[in-house]
């Protein structure tokens, strides 16, 4: 039988999926293992027993300097700059991509505006931000709000543009207004697309939090690694790596969840 | 008067002439099949009539009045696809027509006004054979199936006049002949005017009773887009059918409703 026609049955599927992880995993401690026999002082690939001693103190030991749980309290601090940064983006890439993908004169207006604003690179406006806004939490959340905006405004104004212009008009032979027919016809099939989109920039949400942290702050996931980096701490940044990134895989896994239970009748809650 | 004055009408893409020098005269109540080859203009005079477009030149009267110059509650349309909203179940599809009317603000109505619009839109759809299908949204509901929730989207609006567009094109000859007959029956009950495209001869001399053929009467093969088509042939069908259903408006003129 020809390759492209091959398909796994669905015990091996599974087994095909673990693959790569146990393949990496198993690559890594032959390797750590190795270079720990060759040095028991190597730092570069920490041994198992290392990382969970490293975690243990992050996550399960109070920090002698701050009381606090550093693991937890740096979480706490990123996810709510993601979290803030991520609504303020939704709502305003939703707005703005509606108003452009809807009414002809706004487009005419912002559209090729935020075609240019969406080109600026947001690392190169993080110093302006810096400035303007402090150090402290409100650059960050901004740096988020900037970096995603335009890309979730120019996503949702092409969405909306590809709603079948027979749509639009059945809708004003049903009664509706310019403002009804965004608020029943348009808006609804928009929010599920809002989450689709969201759910593709949350690595660059990601990035731009931990650029921030890792600039300035005094707590925060992208914080703790770019000071440990200092002292070579594989066995802290390793674990804070794979946090981080259940994290985002969790929060995709949310945003999907939400989607299949919300708008059941969209394409985004089968993607 | 006629209800429906199209008045030298003519509409043109900029060099490219669609139509030209139409002029028609529909009484109320006529349900007017158009037939013509492909690209003739065909949808793009449903455009006219809907308000969708204005006409380049010429003028187009409903009941004495200039066409209102964008769509509205009075003028029904069901196109070929695209015509039910896919985040509205069946129900919803068909309330809404009742809801946006009278909610200019929300869109939407609550409590025991809410549950009326629902229990009028569950009626029409139990009538255009959906009564089991109150739940489902369109991506579930088979071709036929979408086609019959826009027309009871359509009729929800008691629309003076009714645009349709292919509307059984993609539908196969058993189901198209259901449509037909709900079709039929609805516009004999409403006394609403029909102008309904379709490529299938059969269909457009079995349900009208008016046939319009839209065809281009001078030719330019060097420029072909240089004329535009007008109705070359008018011809009254199923007379009888009008007869009948003019006395079944009498009759329910008659009953106190
Ligand atoms: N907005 C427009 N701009 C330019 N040309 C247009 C526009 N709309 C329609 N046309 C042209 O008008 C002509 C008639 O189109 P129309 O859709 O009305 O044809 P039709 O009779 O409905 O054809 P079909 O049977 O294939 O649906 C086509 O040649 C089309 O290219
Ligand atoms: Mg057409």
């Amino acid at each position: 039988m020809r390759l492209v026609n091959r398909q796994p049955e669905r015990g091996a599927r599974f087994l095909l999926m673990l693959l790569p992880f146990i393949v990496l995993v198993g690559v890594y401690f032959f390797g750590s293992t190795a270079r720990l026999a060759g040095n028991p002082d190597d730092k570069l690939l920490p041994s198992a027993s290392q990382m969970v001693a490293a975690i243990h103190h992050a996550a399960l030991e109070e920090d002698g300097r701050s009381g606090e749980y550093i693991l937890w309290a740096d979480s706490a601090a990123s996810l709510k700059r993601l979290g803030l940064g991520l609504a303020v983006a939704a709502l305003l890439g939703l707005a703005m991509g509606t108003v452009t993908g809807v009414f002809p004169l706004a487009r005419a207006t912002f559209s090729p505006f935020m075609t240019a604003l969406a080109m600026i690179p947001p690392l190169a406006v993080l110093p302006i931000l810096f400035i303007v806004f402090g150090l402290d939490e409100l650059s960050k959340v901004m740096l988020i709000v900037i970096g995603i905006t335009p890309v979730l405004a120019r996503d949702i104004e092409q969405r909306a543009r590809e709603i079948p212009p027979e749509i639009l008009i059945k809708a004003q032979t049903l009664g509706a207004n310019s403002w009804t027919l965004v608020l029943r016809v348009v808006l609804p099939q928009l929010l599920s697309r809002l989450l689709l989109s969201l759910r593709l920039m949350l690595g660059s949400a990601w990035l731009f939090l931990i650029s921030a942290e890792a600039i300035s702050a005094t707590a925060g996931l992208g914080y703790r690694i770019f000071l440990v980096r200092r002292y070579l701490a594989m066995d802290t940044i390793l674990p804070y790596v794979i946090w981080i990134t259940l994290l985002a895989w969790l929060m995709d896994f949310a945003l999907k969840g939400a989607n299949r239970l919300l708008f059941p009748w969209s394409e985004g809650a089968r993607t | 008067m006629s209800f429906i004055e199209i008045d030298n009408v003519w509409q043109e893409y900029g060099h490219h002439v669609v139509l030209e020098r139409l002029s028609l005269n529909i009484a109320e109540g006529e349900f007017c099949t158009l037939v013509g080859a492909s690209g003739c203009g065909k949808s793009t005079f449903l455009r006219l009539m809907l308000g969708q477009e204005r006409p380049s030149r010429g003028r187009i009267l409903l009941a004495g009045k200039a066409l209102p110059g964008e769509p509205d509650p009075g003028r029904g349309v069901v196109f070929q696809r695209y015509s039910v909203f896919p985040h509205l179940n069946a129900l919803d599809n068909v309330a809404i027509g009742l809801e946006l009317p009278r909610a200019p603000v929300l869109g939407r109505l609550f409590g025991a006004k809410k549950r009326a619009a629902r229990e009028e839109a569950r009626q029409l759809l139990e009538k255009v054979g959906l009564g089991h299908n109150l739940d489902q949204y369109p991506a579930q509901l088979s071709g036929g199936m979408q086609q019959r929730l826009a027309i009871a989207q359509a009729f929800i609006m008691r629309p003076r006049v009714l645009l349709l567009d292919e509307p059984f094109g993609a539908l196969d000859p058993g189901i198209r002949k259901d449509m037909h007959a709900l079709l039929l029956t609805l516009w004999q009950e409403t006394g609403l005017t029909v102008f309904m495209v379709t490529h299938d001869l059969a269909e457009g001399f079995n349900l009208g009773t008016r046939l319009l053929v839209f065809d281009k009467t001078r030719n330019d093969p060097q420029a072909p887009n240089a004329y535009g088509a007008r109705v070359t042939y008018d011809i009254p069908l199923n007379a009888d059918r009008q007869v009948a259903r003019a006395r079944i408006a009498d009759i329910a003129a008659l009953q106190p409703d």
